[in-house]
Parts: C-alpha cells; sequence; structure tokens
C-alpha cells in the first residue's frame, strides 16, 4: 500500500472524500443562506432546522406514503420552500423596516420550536433511511473504494450550485434578483413585484436547504439535531467566504470541507476546531472574508 | 437609514439632562432598586433559596450580556462560552487547587474576562449581523474545546465541587448563609454595570450604539470601547457561571453549549433590551418557567421557542420596557 506524507493512501482519500461530501453540505447551505441575505437582509437561522424538515420529509414520504428517494428529491424541496413560503410571509415580512438583528431572533425562535416539535415526536436517537438500491455499492477506482452514494451526493451538490450561480448570473430573473439586491425601491419603480420575489426568494433558500436534507438523509441518521450542529459552521463559513458573492460561497464551502477533512488526517484533534480558527484567522487577515466586499 | 436603528427599544438618546436623582439613579429607578432589594432580603424566607441562587445568577449572567446589547448595540449568541468557562474555572480553582470561594469566583471571572479579550478582539472586526454570527462560532469552538480538554471531564463535567469558606473563615455549607453570598456578588455586578454605563465611557458606548461612524468621527476608537465593554460583559458573565458552579457543586457542558447563549438572548429580551431591570425580571420569568415545566422535556424548548418570536413580533419592549413605557419612566 502506498504511502502520502506518510499516511497510507487509502485513509487520505477517505477522508478527502469525506471532506468533500462535508463541503457539498456546507456549499448548498451557505449558498442558501447567501441568497436569502441577499435580498431579504436576514440571516435565517432556521436553516438548520429546514435542513433537519428536509430530511424527515423524505424518511416520512418513505415510511407514511411508500414514495421513494427520487420522488423524495422532487417533492420534499416544493413542500419545505412552501412552508418555508410561508413562514415568510406571515412572519419574516413583518420585520424588515426593524433591526436585522430581529430577523436574527425571530429566525432562531422558530428553529428552537421546529426542532423541539420533531424531538417530542420522534426522539433524538436518530431514525435510518436506506440508500435507494439505484446507487448501492462502490467503484474501484484503482486507489481507493468509491461509495457510489458518496459521490453522488458530490455530484448532485456541484450539479445544484452551479445551476444556482448560473440562475442567478445568466438569466434574467437572476438580473432582476441581483438588481433588487442592490437597490429594491428602483426595480419596484419599474414594475417588478419585489415582495412577491422577496418571498419566492426565500422559499428557494429554504428549498436549497431541504435538498441538502434530503441527500443528507441516506448518509447521517435522520435526528433533529443535525441541522442545528451544521449551521453553526456554515456560519463560519459564511463568515469566512462572505455573502457578497455565489461562487464565493460555493469555493468556500468545498475548500473548508476539504480542510476539515485533511486535519481529520493530520491532525484528528483539532476537527472539529478547525474551521473555527481559520475564521479567526481570515477576520484578523481580511474582515470583510476572502470574496466579500468592505 | 434603516441600518444604523439600534435594537433596543427605547434607543431614543436620552436627554443630557438625565434626572440624576440618587446616586445616578432618577427616581423611578431608585424605586424599582428598592423593590429589588426588598425583594432580595426577604426571598430567601419565602422561597427556597437553592432556586433563589440559581435565578441571582442568572440574572447576573442576563446583565452582564445587556451591557453588549443595550448600551452597545452588540448581539452577542456566545456568551455561554465565558458563563461556561468561568464555571468550570472556578470549579477547577476549588477543587483541584483548594482555593477559597472567592478566590475561585474571582479566578472564572478573570478566566472569561481574557477570553473575552481574545474573541472580543476578533469579532469586533464586523458589526450587525455578522458580530453575531462570529461571536457564535467562536463559542462552539470553545464548547468543542471543553469536550476535549482533559481538566473539564468532558461529559461528566466538573462534580462535587466544595463550597469551601468565604476567606477561608466562613463555611458556605448552610444554604442562607451562602445566598447572603451570592446577592452580594450580584448586587456588586448589578451596581457596577449601572455605574460603568452612566460614566462618561458608558456615554461614549451608548453614542456608539446610535451612530457609530459619527462616534468615529467626533474621534473616539470605537473599536477600544467595543473591545472593553466585551471583555466587561465577558468577566462579569465568567462571574456568574463561576458563581453557579459553587452554588450547584457541579460544571458541565450544559453552561457552554450554544442553547445557553440563546437562553441568554431571550433572558433578556423578555425582560427588556437596554433596560436596567429588565434582565433581572427576564431571568426571573425564564428560570421560574424552567423550574416548573421541567418535566416537560423537549417541550420546554418549543416554549422558549414561541416566547422568542412572540417577544420578536409583538413584545419588543420586553417586560420592564413595557411598564416603563406605561408609567412614562425609564426604568
Amino acid at each position: 500500500m502506498e504511502d502520502i506524507f506518510g499516511i497510507p493512501a487509502p485513509l487520505l482519500f477517505g477522508q478527502l472524500l469525506l471532506g468533500l461530501i462535508n463541503g457539498a453540505f456546507y456549499a448548498m447551505m451557505s449558498l442558501g443562506l447567501a441568497v436569502i441575505f441577499g435580498l431579504l437582509n436576514i440571516i435565517n437561522f432556521t436553516h438548520g432546522a429546514q435542513f433537519m424538515m428536509g430530511a424527515f420529509a423524505a424518511w416520512m414520504l418513505l415510511e407514511w406514503a411508500g414514495l421513494n428517494y427520487w420522488w423524495a428529491l422532487l417533492l420534499v424541496p416544493i413542500i419545505i420552500g412552501f412552508t418555508g413560503v410561508v413562514l415568510e410571509r406571515l412572519m419574516i415580512s413583518r420585520l424588515y423596516k426593524l433591526d436585522h438583528l430581529y430577523g436574527l431572533l425571530l429566525t432562531f425562535g422558530l428553529g428552537l420550536i421546529i426542532e423541539g416539535v420533531f424531538r417530542n415526536q420522534f426522539g433524538s436517537s436518530g431514525l435510518p433511511y436506506r440508500i435507494p438500491p439505484e446507487l448501492q455499492g462502490a467503484w474501484d477506482l484503482g486507489f481507493m473504494f468509491l461509495p457510489i452514494y458518496r459521490g453522488w451526493v458530490v455530484i448532485a451538490a456541484l450539479i445544484l450550485c452551479l445551476a444556482t450561480w448560473l440562475l442567478i448570473e445568466k438569466t434574467r430573473l437572476g438580473a432582476y434578483l441581483r438588481a433588487a439586491t442592490e437597490n429594491a425601491p428602483l426595480v419596484q419603480a419599474f414594475g417588478v413585484n419585489v415582495p412577491r420575489m422577496v418571498t419566492l426568494t426565500y422559499g428557494f433558500g429554504v428549498a436549497l436547504a431541504a435538498i441538502g436534507g434530503v441527500l443528507a438523509a441516506p448518509i447521517y441518521s435522520v435526528n433533529p439535531q443535525m441541522g442545528t450542529n451544521l449551521i453553526i459552521v456554515v456560519f463560519a463559513v459564511v463568515v469566512i467566504g462572505g455573502m457578497g458573492s455565489i461562487l464565493g460561497s460555493i469555493i468556500t464551502g468545498f475548500g473548508l470541507g476539504i480542510v476539515e477533512g485533511l486535519t481529520k488526517v493530520f491532525y484528528p484533534e483539532a476537527s472539529a476546531t478547525v474551521i473555527f480558527v481559520i475564521m479567526a484567522i481570515v477576520l484578523l487577515a481580511r474582515p470583510a472574508g476572502l470574496f466579500g466586499r468592505a | 437609514m434603516a441600518d444604523s436603528t439600534a435594537i433596543t427599544a427605547n434607543s431614543i438618546p436620552a436627554p443630557a439632562a438625565e434626572n440624576h436623582g440618587i446616586w445616578g439613579f432618577s427616581r423611578a429607578q431608585f424605586g424599582a432598586l428598592g423593590v429589588m432589594l426588598a425583594v432580595l432580603a426577604i426571598g430567601p424566607f419565602l422561597l427556597y433559596p437553592v432556586f433563589l441562587m440559581k435565578l441571582l445568577c442568572f440574572a447576573l449572567f442576563a446583565c452582564a450580556f445587556n451591557l453588549l446589547i443595550g448600551y452597545v448595540g452588540l448581539l452577542s449568541f456566545g456568551h455561554a462560552a465565558y458563563f461556561g468557562m468561568g464555571g468550570y474555572l472556578a470549579g477547577h480553582a476549588a477543587k483541584v487547587w483548594g482555593l477559597t470561594p472567592e478566590l475561585a469566583i474571582i479566578t472564572g471571572g478573570v478566566t472569561a474576562a481574557l477570553l473575552g479579550a481574545v474573541a472580543g478582539w476578533v469579532a469586533i472586526r464586523r458589526q450587525g449581523i455578522y458580530f453575531a454570527m462570529i461571536t457564535l462560532a467562536l463559542a462552539q469552538m470553545i464548547y468543542f474545546l471543553c469536550v476535549q480538554l482533559p481538566f473539564t471531564g468532558g461529559e461528566d463535567g466538573i462534580q462535587a465541587i466544595p463550597r469551601g469558606s468565604l476567606f477561608g473563615v466562613v463555611p458556605l455549607d448552610r444554604d442562607l448563609t451562602l445566598y447572603w453570598v451570592v446577592a452580594g456578588i450580584f448586587l456588586l455586578g448589578f451596581l457596577m454595570i449601572h455605574r460603568i454605563i452612566h460614566s462618561p465611557y458608558g456615554m461614549v458606548l451608548k453614542s456608539i450604539r446610535e451612530n457609530e461612524p459619527r462616534a468615529i468621527s467626533l474621534g473616539y476608537r470605537t473599536d477600544d470601547y467595543k473591545l472593553l465593554a466585551f471583555i466587561l460583559s465577558a468577566g462579569l458573565a465568567g462571574v456568574a457561571g463561576a458563581t453557579k458552579s459553587i452554588v450547584f457543586g457541579i460544571a458541565t457542558l450544559t453552561d457552554v453549549h450554544w442553547s445557553m447563549s440563546g437562553e441568554v438572548v431571550l433572558m433578556t429580551l423578555v425582560g427588556g433590551l437596554g433596560t436596567v431591570f429588565g434582565p433581572v425580571v427576564g431571568a426571573a420569568v425564564i428560570v421560574t418557567m424552567q423550574n416548573y415545566l421541567a418535566e416537560l422535556g423537549a417541550w420546554v424548548t418549543v416554549i422558549q421557542g414561541v416566547i422568542f418570536v412572540i417577544c420578536v413580533l409583538a413584545f419588543r419592549r420586553g417586560i420592564v420596557g413595557e411598564i416603563g413605557n406605561w408609567l412614562k419612566v425609564k426604568l
């Protein structure tokens, strides 16, 4: 067996893959946060709970309705995205004229409610979700075995991230969105229904989190805390990348996942804290974030 | 500009000739202080002293948190780190080093202040929402350190912390004796915060809250002011946590967890952001609620979430803020 820097190659590549998968979730979550923040000026603390709801919705569709993984991948973002739309209309839209911090506090409270309800209903031990039969097994890449599902998660996340980037940077709808981010009243004066766009943007960001939840369900066990633990790391990712750039969020997310994976190989004790340390260093050197505008 | 509106409910700057009645308290505030002192004095004879001590620790914690959010406009979402670390260090000092309780509590407070100096130095580089996210992330890092460091005892925490004897002479085994000490620590912290916000330094803090660019243009180094406020707040939060671990004899991961950071935000929000007495009332409400609803398990989280939502949507002044608004006084 070959060694790289004194580390057995399968171990190194295995951790790199795990890092890539974590990075895929960081990228998708921070992308959703950035899209929502761009237009609503709100940090969506509920994002973690909505990720968790996505995973639970996939589980419920399978167990209660008999709908498989592929249906879940299609339906869950629509369902959870719709709950996001309702949430925005009923509550979040009342806060736009206030200090942005109230948005953080409101969505934090909503996250507590959702997490608590799910913990009451399903306990905190976690439920299993089987990998769909089409994606079971592993490919032998010569230097390592790649479980097909894990490869699929990385590719699916990449496609989703790039599609979002194309949607926002290259389409007319995206142009409206970017314009409204810069100057909402002016865009409204041109006849674009900005409040509806704001609502749909929130729904879209939430749907991204929900798809993340579906993708995560077969890898991590489906449990009520899965989102909150993730969202705090994602906050650090967002601070490191800066929320100004879509592509920046994607690159930062994947990059930090890989860094975290490598830390697990070379200095496992620091793997839980490495992203926070990087955040502190970035703040000292470049307070606006790697891709942020000051 | 909507962005610079401070989060506090009573963000209208107090007129320069604020009624400095007695010791810097306005007449209404002095009345409220009298009520609080009376409750402190009678409380232990009506209610279980240990419950009251828990309440006072959280009240001091919330007051320390309010110093930042209410008077500088900085929302720290990671104050559990300083509260919990203060508790760990005090526990370690009392149990392993054999220090007397007052020295153990000072150790906890100083450690938390040092930690706050480092975290604050990093966090004050950003404002608003970013500041909240950064403090939360740094606190999560401290949480993971507490899970891994050997002296914290991991999942078990530090247990059987001795109460010891105050100054090595007054044994604190009796709950009532310890209660007077805790009440004294709380009052000291409370009056210290009051003194800070009524000092010229506190006036600068409030001006930063109202309009930071203008404070900078007037020649104030706002970063230095904010950092000092962060250190003071973290240190007092550490004193609160240290006192709590001496009272209960344990220091655990619960006190460093992010949900504790959320709880202190909730206490202050319920009581009234930027009011002097709000955090005390808010802490009393939340701790009492937890005490009576403890058997409901995870529903407590749901109820806390609902209170958060209601407070943000309809009740932004908080209890004390509403009372003050109703009586047309600043409490």
